[in-house]
């Protein structure tokens, strides 16, 4: 270890070091403030004789006589089994003081997954929610982003959706990492997860809101290498929920911007979908490996936009996303899922016959054919009154009330198999008249629908 | 030579060393792959495309001597490669991973494998491009081993052959060389031709909203764009599996892991329409996930069109699609940022529409060295941020495409696919291939779908007014309207990309389909003008219901239809 004390510059966190020895790209140093205080820092540019280095804590009392010294290693954490139910800050240091035994080292950037090595993800996972199930069908291997907004149930849902998901069963793991959220939403996760038991089988890894913001740029990859250790190691199917990215995405700006890089989008780097890249790559299941790893990111859009660089960047690269909507949760509808702009791009993998029925696809199909006009019919009829409507038409606007009160909502604990959500389905699309089914099979209708209809 | 490293940011590497510009350097003990891109004084900028935490200051850089090049040969059908042209396949066979690790060097073309060579050549004097003999490399695809120099023909041999090894010699300036199958071409120049030609043939994709309103010629260039979600990958997946081209180069440039394994999970199952055979017999996949490194998605593009390039000497006709040149752009961004370029619009280079254009331009229907026809098309997918078509990407793209399919999310929410807006795309290709349309398929095929492009307007134009005064406020003749509409819609142009039957449509059931609905609109018409028939008993015929269902029918179903309409 090279030690040196010779800062020359302090510019926001990050340090200037001048330095003799030739800097390792990307190495980790530890700090000494004059006072004593420890933190670590990160080599983001090394030049010769300089050091440019990102500083993760608090800058407070850092000044030019400060001790900076050079590991030659890359982020590390250490992973094993006994991390199951353990408690970490966001820098990956233990909270409750364990002293944890690890069976290896791993780098926390991780390594990009072989395309050929994976394969197809296509194992259907029952959330017990209708809108999901039925609809944006979550499957093993996936990450499916939750798009949320302040004041939206988001956590609650993530909670249910981990609890119910998969509870069942002994390989199962969550890994939960907070990125600057409050102290109370993650006190709201950690005594679920305590009440259901499933705490035994989680890893959390909490950086709070006054937690230092140079450190969440770690905290989501210190929980997927946990994750794909338990994973592709040791053969569990681990959900990993992230929230909040719009912290992260934060955190990602000031560091840029204290680089003083060319900025792209409402200030936030040109980099970022590449660095988000390689957060929500990290999911997936490969050959040879009984695991997976499931990804929900939960994300809130500021000011409700989709078209906010965060939300934008991310919809391209997970595949699909959750959508709440604050109209719905407004008429008091939990879980507030919109069906309309959610997405699962690998739905069509994970239902059908054999996985979930055989009718799965087509009536999903149907049942957004039909929101969706009944939606548009609610706009019309706004305007130039129910009454002017066609009796089709006020059937549509029957149905997209039923549908929003009936399937849309649930209860907080309530847990809807993938049959009877089915169901429920057939049973609201019984209002409309059977030349408006046009996305389900003749023998569908009548094996399913037509028992409905009065 | 070798020098040293003296800087490393992220994906940009300073080096002590005199090199010349795109040539391909090692980087460090790990000897990993950069390109140098700017030379300032005695240094070499260098972008390195693989991961570089790690690497340390004074670190060695080698020269190659070579620039960024690509391994042609038999053998590329049916792979994957990484951005740089690196065998997915033999990298995880080799490094017993599912990650992929740094440094490894693989070559793209099989070392062991024999391949039957089959010498056609007949002649002492051969020219670059010409055609020496094949290799059978799929049942789909003979793989026509091209002269790479121009010189006299000692030796040409038909047998079993390595791709490195001589199937021949050549005399070229006096001095004897050998000949193999395999040859390498710079990534960053294009493959030369003799001549371009127009686009004439269109590039039948089975699509019916393509094939029929927005045509795309071969050699012909199109955008998609799009935000996400809104069906951009599911389009280029199935213009990869029905498109009527004898190669498919299939780009995944920072784009989702699990959706290139979707590929070669299902493209072995799939038949090719043309010849029956599985589909990855004629395709090439070039995965470049957005987690692997920025600058070999910048280098994605090359390889992908210089592959196409050579197929396309062969005289093939390739089809390129390339998922998504937005993340090519972005990664042309970030390297710029890294170099302290000043920006322009949005950060981007302001190199960025030559760049695009020159891929483009690419593109083409040409007259090979060989004196055949070949054709490159190419469908770049653009992924507008927020859906956002006034940005630099978007524009610069609009600027040299001629045909443009704009996907809709609002229709992909009520799963309208595919969902291209039928009122914002359009195809500059429109006339030639209706002329083809007029020879090959149907003389009235074009004029039957100018109506339908008319009434698709119209209908527009009377939603408008709906949303205003209510559907029943209108006349019955523009109610009538509304009904083609919603039947051309319906009917016509939502297509499942998943249905074994519907997935595809050939062009005679395609201009058979448009038939029935134009001819319904004629009669319906009439029958209001005189009276005969009311609007509930035009919406409520049986017909309406055959026409409905003309999607799953055969070519002859469709027929019989048009003796109901003749006599209602």
């Amino acid at each position: 270890m090279i030690e040196y004390r010779s800062i020359q510059d302090i510019a926001g966190p990050l340090l200037f070091v001048r330095v003799e020895h030739p800097v390792m790209y990307g190495e980790i140093v530890d700090i000494r403030k004059e006072n004593g205080d420890k933190i670590k820092g990160q080599v983001l540019e090394a030049r010769e004789g300089i050091a440019v280095v990102q500083v993760f804590g608090n800058t407070i009392d850092l000044n030019r006589n400060a001790t900076v010294s050079f590991t030659a290693e890359p982020m590390l954490f250490g992973v094993s089994e006994e991390l199951l139910g353990k408690v970490f800050d966001g820098f990956g240091r233990s909270l409750d003081g364990s002293i944890i035994k690890s069976e290896m080292r791993l780098n926390v950037n991780g390594e990009p997954i072989n395309p050929f090595a994976r394969r197809p993800p296509n194992d259907f996972i029952e959330t017990g929610i209708s809108t999901i199930d039925v609809m944006n069908t979550l499957v093993r291997g996936q990450k499916l982003p939750i798009f949320s907004g302040a004041g939206l149930p988001h956590n609650e849902l993530a909670a249910q959706i981990a609890r119910q998901a998969n509870v069942r069963g002994e390989n199962f793991a969550v890994v939960f990492a907070a990125i600057g959220i409050t102290y109370d939403e993650a006190l709201f996760f950690r005594r679920d997860f305590e009440r259901t038991g499933a705490i035994e089988r989680s890893v959390l890894f909490l950086n709070l809101a006054n937690d230092p913001a140079i450190e969440r740029l770690l905290t989501p990859r210190l929980a997927l290498t946990v994750a794909e250790y338990l994973a592709f190691q040791r053969d569990m199917h681990v959900l990993v929920i992230l929230t909040d990215i719009t912290n992260y995405a934060e955190a990602l700006r000031e560091i840029s911007g204290a680089r003083k890089e060319i900025p792209g989008r409402r200030g936030y780097p040109g980099y970022m979908y590449t660095d988000f890249a390689t957060i929500y790559e990290r999911a997936g299941i490969v050959v040879g490996k009984r695991g997976s790893v499931t990804q929900i990111p939960i994300l809130t859009m500021p000011s409700d936009d989709r078209t906010h660089p965060i939300p934008d960047l991310t919809g391209y690269i997970t595949e699909g996303q959750i959508v709440l909507s604050r109209e719905l949760y407004r008429k008091g509808l939990y879980p507030a899922v919109d069906p309309l702009p959610s997405l699962s791009r690998l739905m069509n993998n994970g239902i059908g016959k054999g996985k979930t029925r055989e009718d799965h696809k087509n009536l999903s199909n149907q049942l957004y054919a039909s929101y969706a006009n009944g939606r548009d019919l609610r706009a019309l009829a706004a305007v130039v009154g129910e009454d002017s409507l066609g009796e089709t038409d006020r059937k549509y606007l029957k149905f997209a009330e039923d549908f929003e009160r009936r399937f849309i909502a649930q209860g907080r604990g309530e847990r809807r198999d993938i049959e009877r959500s089915l169901e429920l389905g057939w049973e609201l699309l019984s209002v409309l008249p059977e030349t408006e089914l046009k996305k389900v099979k003749r023998e569908e209708i009548e094996k399913y629908w037509r028992k409905y209809v009065k | 030579m070798r020098g040293k490293i003296t800087k490393i940011s992220g994906p940009v590497v300073v080096a002590e060393l005199d090199a010349s510009m795109y040539e391909i350097v090692r980087v460090g003990e790990e000897r990993l792959i950069g390109e140098v891109i700017e030379i300032r004084g005695n240094r070499a900028i260098v972008q390195v495309y693989e991961d570089t935490v790690g690497l340390r200051i004074g670190e060695p850089v080698e020269r190659t001597g070579r620039p960024l090049s690509v391994e042609l040969g038999p053998g590329l059908l049916g792979s994957i490669y990484d951005g740089l042209e690196r065998p997915l396949e033999q990298i995880y066979n080799l490094s017993n991973s599912v990650f992929i690790r740094r440094g490894i060097d693989v070559p793209a073309l099989d070392r062991k494998r024999k391949w039957t060579f089959v010498k056609t050549f007949n002649g002492n004097r051969v020219r670059r491009g010409n055609i020496l003999g094949y290799v059978q490399e799929t049942p789909s695809l003979k793989h026509y081993i091209l002269s790479s120099v121009d010189g006299e023909l000692i030796e040409l041999k038909s047998g079993d052959y390595r791709v490195d090894e001589p199937i021949g010699s050549v005399r070229v300036n006096q001095k004897e060389q050998d000949i193999t199958m395999m040859q390498r071409w710079p990534v960053r120049v294009p493959r030369p031709i003799q001549e371009k030609f127009a686009t004439e043939i269109p590039l039948i994709t089975g699509i019916r909203i393509i094939d029929s309103l927005f045509p795309i010629a071969k050699g012909g260039v199109v955008a998609i764009p799009g935000p996400f979600g809104s069906g951009k990958t599911v389009t280029q997946q199935s213009l990869a599996k029905y498109s009527d081209a004898d190669v498919v180069v299939y780009i995944g440039c920072g784009e989702r892991g699990n959706e290139m394994t979707e590929v070669l999970v299902e493209f072995p199952h799939l038949k090719d329409p043309k010849t029956g055979n599985a589909l990855m017999n004629r395709t090439v996949l070039i995965a470049n996930t957005s987690n692997m490194p920025v600058a070999a998605r910048e280098a994605s593009i090359y390889v992908g069109i210089t592959i196409a390039e050579y197929f396309r000497d062969m005289g093939y006709d390739v089809a390129l699609m390339a998922d998504s040149t937005s993340r090519w752009a972005e990664a042309l961004r970030e390297i710029s940022g890294r170099l302290e370029e000043m920006p322009g619009e949005e950060g981007y280079p302001s190199y960025l529409s030559k760049k695009i254009a020159e891929f483009y331009e690419r593109a083409g229907r040409v007259k090979t060295l060989n004196g055949d026809t070949g054709s490159i098309s190419v469908i770049g997918a653009v992924s507008p941020p927020g859906g956002d078509l006034s940005e630099p990407v978007s524009q610069n793209t609009l600027r040299v495409v001629k045909g443009f399919l704009a996907l809709d999310a609002s229709l992909a929410q009520r799963r309208h696919f595919p969902s291209i807006n039928w009122l914002r795309s359009y195809s500059l290709y429109r006339d030639i291939v209706y002329e083809y349309y007029r020879k090959n398929v149907d003389q009235q095929f074009p004029d039957n779908l100018y109506t339908i492009s008319r009434l698709l307007q119209r209908e527009a134009e009377l939603q408008e007014i709906v949303q205003l005064v209510g559907p029943d406020a209108l006349p019955e003749r523009e109610q009538f309207i509304l009904l083609i509409g919603k039947m051309i819609r319906e009917d016509f142009l939502q297509q499942n990309a998943f249905d074994e039957i519907d997935a595809y449509s050939s062009l005679e059931k395609q201009s058979l389909m448009i038939r029935a609905i134009v001819e319904y609109y004629n009669r319906g018409l009439k029958h209001i003008e005189q009276g005969t028939k009311t609007i509930q008993e035009l919406r409520n015929n049986p017909i309406t219901d055959k026409i409905a269902k003309m999607k799953f029918m055969s070519v002859d179903e469709i027929r019989s239809i048009f003796k109901m309409i003749e006599v209602f």
